[in-house]
């Protein structure tokens, strides 16, 4: 089946909200008790086995984010977060010791989200033997169950972990980078996340390794009224190349929960970095009830010379989106790159983007972003590239193209730009608009119908994005474009 | 007005807020009339806000409360007052420090052009179009002149009237003073008119001049702005349009921004009815530590309209520019046509340009779009140029001069143009 049929295929497939991952496993859990203090803090880390500077840190961070203010700039509107009404920590009871002791519940639920957690499985080759190997930490409320492939990547010096893990087994590591490119206090919900974080996947790749396989990390949000606080840290060594990816998915749950990430990148000289994501957390369904509120940091530094970090992100979900993928363009002829589709239906809000900081010579950096609105949605960029004084040769190009399906729904654009350098040379460029009617008109022509054709043109109208994703990741990103625009379009 | 300046949650007032609450406590009182009410709010309105900052998000850039330092008292200069910038075929009214000057005599039939002081005095029945905003969308600037609300001009051309000559309001400052004035202009169904307004002052003088001008033109009307903005190196320039137009009318501004040491623009149009077409360009020329701000907003409310913006920016030594704009397309607003460019040349390593251009977009059957570009003068072009035989100074101008001409050219009177040019390139020779 041509994908442009199997994307119809998929809108015909399912009424109006439905969300493929909406259910709920059923498995006991342990909690800490609800709301947010300096008794949770300890708690955290000390259910965390940390050392004592780790729980400085969250301490630290938790007096700070007492003294902050929730930032309302963006284009979003929700009623006030009560703080206190999250539980900051669950896991399933009884932490596995390996693939084989986690909860069958568990297992059951990556299988249905379609993560090969087996590794077994996949060196037996049962299934997918054609599919490229990837390693996969999944990280299930607040602690990571499991990460497979580790001694395979041992064997190249990688290391793939949870981020708790690394605390107690890399000290020297995390000490050194953690915090270092998303400072502490860096915003409201970055400090919270200094304070909470459980879980979450740490890498290391040492000087001159490709990393042999696509890491990845799955986070699934299944406990009610919780917040899901993951941190990861991602650091390329010198000369080193890593792919990584993220999915993301939770209950169907009337409440809204709260998920406020923290991800760090630092990419050495000659390293590269790339990261994707497919965001698909709850929506809310179709009135706008329940849904997570997400509010995520993301930040690369480009710390050496000729280093590059590139971002792609496919966010369909959430019934808030606050997150801004950004590069510190810190070494001479570093690049920095975001691809981004943001798809919004329903009554989501969107309000996302990038911000490219050009700090050293002949830095180079590149923003494609497409958003697409339907239904009573709102959807928003919001970048910011600037040029330091010193950011000598600085290139940008920036590219927001956005398209409305629908007339109940916003599309909006926000870009700043910062020039400080004369030779600095930044372009921006955007357009929004709907459907081409001409478009519409010379498929039908064609013999497509009205649906077909719909597909065809958003599929065309995000290929540019679609096309920086990893091979497996675009076929499925490809899927959830025609779900999460499904009862907007024809 | 209220003498008593409310209480301020603000622990510390600038010395520039000081300044401005010393002077609305010392304007006369006001009884109960509209104007009144509308002075007094304004008043409020500042009293409760003070002075924008860059945590204000349409200021960001601008951020009066530390860029403002002094505010002189309302005094007026004693200097002679020197000659505006002419306009051929122009007539011209000249306020000198905000006092109006002769009006002329020889206007034609259905258009009428008096003080606001006159007005004021007479009731007249114009000034009610004063004030449409509620006060707390008040910015400092707007909110501070029409808590002084008192000297301006309100021009007024009757329905169907097609004014041949352009009439020029002319701004002159002669010394260390603040000066806030009002111009009313309604262009009545039909009817066409070439409107110029300029500002000049004395060139090593802080003086601040805050200049709001309210433009209404009615169905089908044809309205052709032109503004230039050519204050003195020392001055602070506040300047606030409002535009709102009828349905299927024409209305192009062009802004020409040369002088001041700060300066802010802020530009509002708004579409009252459809088919209306709305072209907003301007360039600004800057040079020494001059910062000139522009911002748009530009508000498509009814559908079937278009507006078209484009602003040119030359930046030399240490000046910085800002450019926000914003197109706003609300909900039904089907069939906009909305396109808006910003392009900025840096001459200087020392010089910034910050940008922002914005779309808000509520409504799908649009086609929307803007750009935004910030570099140095191309390599190869003057390359180019001066293996032609041009010396590098002259190519450079040249290639300035292209630059901001795609702007001017859009300007509909050639002779209005032509001075404009001329000035742009007196610039440019000065700057050698």
């Amino acid at each position: 089946m041509s994908a442009v049929q199997e994307t119809v295929a998929q809108v015909r497939a399912i009424d109006v909200d439905q969300y493929k991952y909406g259910f709920v496993t059923d498995i006991e859990s342990e909690k800490a008790p609800k709301g947010l203090s300096e008794e949770i803090v300890r708690y955290i880390s000390a259910q965390k086995n940390e050392p004592e500077w780790m729980l400085e840190m969250r301490l630290d961070a938790y007096r700070r984010w007492l003294t902050m203010r929730e930032p309302t700039w963006a284009r979003v509107s929700y009623p006030k977060i009560d703080f206190q009404a999250y539980y900051y920590f669950a896991r399933p009871k009884a932490a596995p010791k390996s693939i084989d002791e986690i909860d069958p519940e568990i297992l059951k639920t990556y299988a249905k989200l379609g993560i090969p957690l087996r590794e077994r499985d996949a060196l037996l080759g049962i299934e997918n033997t054609d599919r490229p190997k990837v390693a996969v930490d999944a990280v299930f409320d607040s602690v990571s169950v499991a990460t497979t492939f580790k001694a395979e990547l041992a064997k190249a010096g990688v290391i793939f972990c949870a981020i708790s893990e690394a605390i107690r087994e890399h000290p020297e590591l995390v000490r050194k980078y953690l915090g270092s490119v998303v400072p502490v206090s860096d915003n409201f919900y970055a400090t919270l996340n200094a304070a909470v974080f459980s879980d979450g996947s740490f890498v290391y790749i040492p000087p001159g390794v490709r990393c042999p396989m696509e890491l990845s990390t799955y986070f699934r949000i299944n406990e009610k009224n919780t917040g899901q606080f993951e941190r990861t840290l991602i650091i390329a060594d010198e000369g080193s190349y890593v792919s990584y990816l993220e999915g993301c998915t939770a209950p169907q749950r009337d409440e809204n929960q709260l998920h406020a990430a923290v991800v760090e990148l630092v990419a050495m000289k000659d390293a590269e970095i790339k990261y994707s994501t497919v965001q698909n957390w709850y929506p809310g369904d179709k009135d706008g009830k329940g849904g997570i509120y997400n509010f995520v940091t993301k930040r690369g530094d480009c710390r050496g010379d000729n280093s590059k970090i590139s971002w792609t992100q496919v966010e369909t979900g959430s019934a808030i989106t606050w997150k801004y993928p950004s590069c510190i363009l810190r070494g001479d002829n570093s690049s920095g790159e975001f691809y981004s589709i943001a798809i919004s239906n329903g009554h989501q809000q969107v309000d996302s983007g990038t911000k490219m900081v050009h700090l050293g010579k002949n830095t180079s950096s590149r923003i494609i972003s497409k958003g697409i609105s339907a239904g009573r949605s709102n959807n928003t960029y919001r970048g910011l590239v600037s040029a330091h004084k010193k950011a000598t040769g600085a290139r940008n190009f920036t590219n927001c193209d956005s398209l409305l399906i629908g007339d109940t729904c916003g599309a909006h654009t926000v870009p700043y730009m910062e020039a400080r350098n004369a030779s600095a040379m930044f372009e921006h460029e955007a357009t929004t608009s709907k459907i081409s009617e001409d478009q519409l008109f010379y498929c039908l022509q064609r013999g497509l119908s009205q649906e077909e054709a719909v597909a065809l043109i958003v599929n065309g109208f995000v290929r540019d994005v679609l096309q920086h994703l990893p091979m497996e990741f675009a076929v499925e990103a490809q899927k959830l474009i025609a779900v999460s625009l499904e009862g907007s379009v024809g | 007005m209220t003498t008593e300046p409310q209480a301020d949650p603000r622990p510390v007032r600038t010395a520039a807020e000081q300044a401005f609450a010393a002077m609305l406590a010392a304007a006369p009182a006001d009884g109960s009339s509209r104007i009144g009410a509308l002075r007094r709010d304004a008043a409020a309105a500042f009293l409760r806000n003070g002075l924008p900052h860059r945590r204000v998000e349409a200021w960001h850039y601008t951020d009066l409360r530390a860029l403002l330092r002094a505010a002189p008292p309302r005094a007026p200069g004693d200097a002679a007052p020197a000659e505006a910038i002419a306009f051929p075929r122009a007539a011209r009214v000249t306020l000198t420090d905000g006092t109006v000057g002769p009006l002329p005599a020889d206007l034609p039939p259905g258009v009428s052009l008096l003080s606001l002081a006159d007005a004021i005095a007479a009731d007249h029945p114009l000034l009610d179009r004063l004030g449409a905003e509620a006060p707390d969308r008040y910015d400092a600037a707007l909110a501070l002149n029409t808590a002084l609300l008192g000297s301006g001009v309100v021009l007024h051309v009757a329905a169907g009237v097609t004014v041949e000559r352009p009439i020029q309001v002319a701004q002159v400052v002669t010394g260390g003073t603040s000066v806030f004035t009002r111009l009313l202009v309604v262009v009545e169904e039909g009817a066409s008119l070439s409107l110029i307004e300029s500002f000049e002052g004395p060139a090593g003088v802080p003086y601040l001049d805050d200049a709001v001008a309210d433009v209404f033109a009615g169905d089908g009307a044809v309205l052709d702005h032109v503004r230039v903005q050519a204050e003195g190196a020392a001055a602070t320039h506040l300047g606030t349009l409002g535009i709102e137009l009828g349905r299927a009318a024409r209305y192009d501004l062009f802004v020409l921004t040369l002088g001041a040491a700060l300066s802010r623009l802020t530009v509002r149009g708004r579409f009252g009815g459809p088919g209306s077409h709305m072209g907003v360009r301007g360039a600004s020329l800057l040079a020494g530590r001059c910062h000139a701000d522009v911002t748009l907003f530009v508000d498509h409310a009814v559908g079937g309209c278009d507006s078209r913006e484009l602003f040119k920016t030359v930046l030399a030594d240490a000046a910085r520019g800002v450019f926000q704009g914003k197109i706003l397309v609300r909900p039904d607003a089907q069939k906009t046509d909305g396109r808006m460019m910003s392009q900025a040349l840096l001459l200087s390593g020392d010089a910034e340009m910050d940008n922002k251009p914005e779309l808000e977009i509520f409504a799908d059957d649009v086609q929307c779009g803007h750009g935004a570009t910030v570099g140095a003068l191309d390599g190869k072009m003057l390359f180019y140029l001066m293996s032609r035989g041009l010396p590098q100074r002259e190519a450079e101008m040249v290639l300035i001069q292209a630059f901001v001409g795609e702007a001017v050219e859009h300007v509909a009177d050639p002779a209005v143009r032509e001075v404009l040019v001329a000035r742009m390139a007196a610039w440019l020779a000065a700057r050698g």
